[in-house]
């Protein structure tokens, strides 16, 4: 899939990925929070957890990027198989990405079906560092490819009883086999309030390590919020559309006493069967403190006066 | 039969070696160990049932070779919970045994094996006599406790389908069992131990 500019290079120009790599790991000799301010400044330099751990002298946890073997071969989407070795077994064979087109739709001024051009604007692509914590208790570092959700739902213009957005990954059993059992009760559904969808640090992306999305990690569109566990950033979505109440998502629908709505990473709130305290970063043997907000601090003020135990 | 209880081993050791233990490699390690400590305990638990029905008493010599590769994948498994996952960690290890009930019943598993590994040796069988069978009477809670263990690590996760086929299997074996129970012989006869 090849669209707009950012792809039209030819593969000569393209930083081959060793190259890519080095690149990263020159960077994260520099100062502490380097990394996230290079990638994607104004937006990540100031949630890198490390800057407020290094006042106190003590080791600043450093995100180095998880390799693209582990990011594209351990992955949980549970309509290609349980297994973490799955979506990437069946997902690339079965997974059909284009033609591909997006629903939007509820209320806004500018309903439609949306082919995968109108989405993905050439301009408005961009490469960010996001660490990944999974409700499972381990995480990984991306280099995600995408755009800002705020720029493709302000073209279609919510209207003001849009409180949320729901979204829908694809249904067709012939291309997602698990969808013929009733593991989950599909097609995946997920949501955000309106505040967390326009958020800057919202993305949805459309590949990582500077190449198109590999299908098991949900091309060619997917949700990413770095600030939530993992199973909120819904893969190969084909609907979004903008309600007045909280939408029931999957997960809430499948055990409501262990996954909320909010679903943001806290290391204060158990889940009911594990400790969210400490996680595992992919490629590390002991386990790293888990930090509020998986260390997006800036987004803290969406929540105030909330109760993040009760909105799990 | 030794080969093919070593076998998970010996996959173990040879994806450790070319680095085919996944992204996650202890929990590879935890949910394979895991898996085959069980599996050995229905094939321990399969034993008797199986010499039952088909009057192949021969079966019963692979009874204590089976049941001691239950036991030494759960320790395994246990050993990889203790040192890699939670690095010797015990305080941690203690809230989760007493705080997660899906640990708490898989360490009742595990120490509900121990006995019974300690004493399957001959001379331990002869030193408690009639005593032998009550105390390997264990195996039953070891295996019940081993699949809810399971079955809690899973469930809400909604892929219970694995769990739901060891119930299934050991619901069968126990059920097997008490339909083919011998009838009643004197009680000298069943020095044997008939578990």
């Amino acid at each position: 899939m090849h669209i707009g500019r950012p792809y039209d290079i030819p593969s000569s120009d393209i930083t081959p990925e060793r190259v890519y790599l080095d690149r990263r790991r020159f960077l994260r000799l520099g100062a502490a929070g380097a990394l996230g301010a290079v990638v994607a400044p104004g937006t990540l330099g100031a949630c890198t957890p490390s800057a407020d751990t290094a006042e106190d002298g003590a080791d600043p946890p450093q995100d180095e990027l998880t390799p693209y073997r582990d990011v594209t071969t351990y992955n949980n989407f549970y309509e290609f198989g349980t297994s973490k070795e799955d979506p990437s077994r069946y997902a690339p064979r079965l997974l059909r990405t284009s033609p591909w087109s997006v629903v939007v739709d509820g209320h806004c001024a500018r309903p439609g079906t949306w082919g995968l051009e109108d989405v993905i604007r050439p301009a408005d692509i961009e490469d960010r560092v996001y660490r990944l914590r999974c409700v499972e208790g381990w995480s990984m570092v991306i280099p995600w490819r995408g755009f800002p959700l705020a720029g493709l739902l302000r073209l279609a213009e919510p209207t003001p009883r849009a409180r949320y957005v729901e979204f829908r990954t694809l249904l067709d059993p012939e291309q997602m086999p698990m969808q013929k059992t009733r593991l989950l009760d599909w097609p995946y559904v997920e949501g955000l309030r309106m505040d967390e969808a326009m958020h800057p640090l919202t993305l949805i992306a459309t590949g990582l390590y500077g190449r198109d999305l590999p299908a098991q990690n949900g091309a060619p569109l997917r949700l990413v919020v770095p600030w939530k566990y993992g199973f909120k950033s819904i893969k190969s979505i084909v609907g979004i559309r903008f309600v007045e109440n909280q939408p029931q998502t999957t997960w809430m629908k499948s055990a409501p006493r262990e996954y909320g709505f909010y679903a943001n990473v806290n290391p204060t709130v158990d889940h009911p069967r594990w400790s969210q305290a400490r996680e595992r970063r992919i490629g590390e043997i002991r386990r790293r403190d888990t930090l509020m907000f998986n260390g997006y601090a800036e987004v803290a003020g969406l929540y105030t006066s909330m109760d993040l135990r009760r909105n799990f | 039969m030794w080969v093919l209880c070593l076998l998970p081993a010996a996959d173990l050791a040879w994806r450790a070696v070319r680095g085919g233990l996944t992204a996650n490699p202890i929990e590879f390690i935890t949910l394979r160990t895991g898996y085959w400590a069980l599996v050995l305990l229905m094939a321990t638990l399969a034993v008797t049932p199986l010499r039952r029905l088909t009057g192949y008493n021969r079966l019963a010599r692979f009874r204590r070779p089976l049941g001691l590769f239950a036991f030494f994948y759960a320790t395994l498994h246990f050993l990889t919970y203790i040192s890699l996952d939670r690095f010797f960690d015990f305080r941690d290890i203690g809230d989760d045994i007493l705080k997660r009930p899906y640990i708490t019943v898989g360490f009742a598993a595990f120490l509900a094996l121990v006995p019974l590994a300690v004493t399957s040796t001959q001379g331990w069988i002869r030193r408690l006599g009639r005593n032998w069978t009550r105390v390997h009477r264990l195996v039953y809670a070891a295996a019940a406790l081993g699949v809810l263990h399971f079955y809690w690590k899973k469930s809400a996760k909604a892929d219970i389908s694995e769990p739901i086929i060891f119930a299934f299997v050991l619901a069968g074996l126990l059920l097997v069992r008490v339909l083919s129970r011998p009838s009643r012989r004197p009680r000298t006869s069943r020095q044997d131990g008939d578990v």
